[in-house]
């Protein structure tokens, strides 16, 4: 893929987004009438005390933090320090050690019984899960589905959706994302710009109402990120999904960003607007961490 | 020299029980490989430790002593099989204990990234594993499918020392009845031989069929000359999928039907 035509795709995909905003604020609503009571501003996203160990390694040491419906919070900090195993738990790709977590106000992977905390079965984690949507570093498309299917599959399995209603859905969210002409390729046929965006468009089908993003340009080429970063911003600002990003990429975190957390050995250091955390961190260590990626 | 007569009373039936036994063989090892394949995988202990018992236990079976036993020694608690089916069975049983093994390795050489995007999409267990997990496995059992496919056709020569008059049972009755033990087993050879080459067509076309159906090999349209298809976006996207995979993998050999 020549980086010509991934740019040229990219400016089809903002005129494209000006046509279908319409069609955005709809999918907007819907995701409230969707979701369940919470409405916008409300805590959405709760960790509490939750600490993750890999063997001796502790990554997340009694993290507490919160997440406000329809804001968009950039997690950065040294790799290492625990921020995509925060996406990760929250995903169910990874379970806590200690702690619990809460999205929508119900426990992730824990259920009351009887006035006691237990683990959760995968009726009850699957609920949940439902109002969680995420985009991967390697993209992870199907390569055994051809785009449409890669973005149609879940909304038919999982939503109950008709294929036609899907379709009709993954189209709008292709054009959104500027691939439209790509339905009936192989992801194997795109660009990792091309694919991250479909693996972008697949998350949204679900019309979750948190996105998590972990490193989401991380694997691409650099001419590439730019149409990748330009379909997130046109969502995070067309929409009020909220979103837990992780990335390097400094810029893009203080433009869309509500809040940043500084992350460093598995805790938060500190938070705030990202005008202050960039331009005037009170500790040393964001200092230090801002000083030497940006 | 044997003659014409011998050839189509004997031979040609001969081959016809070949391929029936090869066959049906196939079909039962297909079913436990894949039974006993997915079963080693399930979160329940007792499952694999069931279907990893019947694994052991059959790959370290004798599968020529195994149809003497289903032949003679079954009768002797009240279930007398017919002759073809003790072969078929036999065989049935032992190869798909080694085909559970390739079904299991594939499936586990899929990479992590997959599952997890099915989870990340609210998949349940059996949905990944359908929709995501053996149409990606299914294009890496074809080669070691086809290997345990032609030792199959080449062990139904067992059927042979039951009384199943398959061809090689045909064979050393044309040889009793005429001395001429040269052409005889020649014959035989080459007989197995294309049948076993028949199998290895088959099960490539298969191959070529299962990884276009995932794209690894699409078909051709557009051709070279078109302007955004063809050519110019395969190097990029290729790239960029192995490198998608490469990251993602588990850190053991991608390997087939390899050891436990």
């Amino acid at each position: 893929m020549s980086a010509e035509t991934d740019t040229a795709q990219t400016e089809t995909a903002r005129t494209d987004t000006a046509q279908t905003d319409t069609a955005q604020t709809e999918t907007a609503q819907t995701l409230d009438a969707v979701a369940d009571p919470p409405v916008d501003g409300s805590e959405l996203i709760r960790f509490d005390q939750v600490t993750k160990r890999f063997g001796d390694n502790t990554v997340l040491d009694r993290l507490d933090f919160s997440v406000d419906s329809g804001k968009h919070v950039t997690l950065i900090g040294p790799s290492g320090s625990g921020k995509t195993t925060i996406l990760r738990l929250l995903m169910t790709l990874a379970t806590p050690d200690e702690g619990t977590i809460k999205v929508g106000g119900a426990y992730l992977t824990h259920e009351e019984r009887g006035g006691k905390l237990v683990r959760a079965g995968e009726k009850h984690v699957r609920e949940v899960r439902k109002n969680i949507g995420m985009v991967f570093q390697q993209f992870n498309l199907f390569p055994n589905m051809k785009v449409l299917r890669n973005i149609t599959e879940a909304p038919v399995t999982v939503l109950g959706l008709s294929k036609d209603e899907a379709e009709e859905r993954a189209r709008e969210l292709l054009e959104l994302v500027g691939l439209r002409e790509h339905v009936d390729k192989y992801p194997g046929q795109l660009s990792g710009g091309q694919q991250q965006r479909v693996a972008i468009a697949r998350a949204l089908a679900m019309r979750p109402r948190v996105l998590l993003l972990d490193e989401v340009t991380s694997a691409l080429d650099p001419e590439l990120v730019v149409g990748v970063l330009d379909v997130l911003r046109d969502i995070a600002r067309s929409t009020d999904i909220t979103m837990l990003c992780v990335t390097h990429e400094m810029n893009f975190a203080r433009d869309i960003s509500d809040q940043v957390l500084m992350f460093d050995s598995g805790r938060v250091i500190e938070s705030g607007p990202p005008q202050k955390i960039f331009s005037d961190p009170e500790q040393e260590r964001t200092r230090e961490f801002l000083g030497a990626v940006l | 020299m044997m003659s014409s007569e011998f050839f189509t009373t004997w031979f040609l039936p001969g081959i016809w029980i070949t391929v029936q036994v090869t066959v049906c063989a196939a079909a039962l090892g297909a079913v436990i490989a894949f039974g006993t394949g997915l079963a080693r995988g399930s979160r329940l202990w007792i499952v694999r430790f069931v279907a990893g018992a019947y694994f052991e236990v059959f790959r370290g079976m004798s599968a020529l002593v195994l149809m003497f036993w289903m032949f003679f020694a079954l009768p002797l608690f009240g279930w007398q099989l017919e002759p073809l089916w003790a072969g078929v069975s036999a065989l049935g049983l032992t190869y798909g204990a080694y085909g559970s093994e390739i079904v299991r390795g594939s499936l586990a050489a899929v990479p992590a990234a997959q599952k997890e995007a099915g989870i990340a999409l609210d998949f349940t267990r059996w949905q990944r594993l359908r929709l995501i997990e053996l149409p990606q496995a299914w294009p890496e059992m074809m080669p070691p499918f086809n290997n345990l496919l032609i030792e199959l056709l080449k062990g139904t020569a067992l059927v042979s020392v039951i009384t199943v008059a398959d061809m090689t049972f045909a064979g050393n009755l044309l040889r009793l009845g005429t001395n001429e033990t040269t052409p005889v087993y020649t014959l035989l050879l080459v007989l197995y031989f294309v049948l076993a080459f028949v199998i290895t067509r088959g099960m490539r076309m298969l191959e070529r069929r299962a990884k276009a159906g995932i794209g690894e090999r699409p078909e051709k349209r557009g051709g070279v000359g078109t302007k955004s298809g063809g050519v110019g976006t395969k190097p990029g996207g290729v790239g960029a999928r192995s490198g998608a995979r490469g990251e993602s993998l588990p850190a053991g050999p991608r390997s087939v039907g390899g050891g436990r």
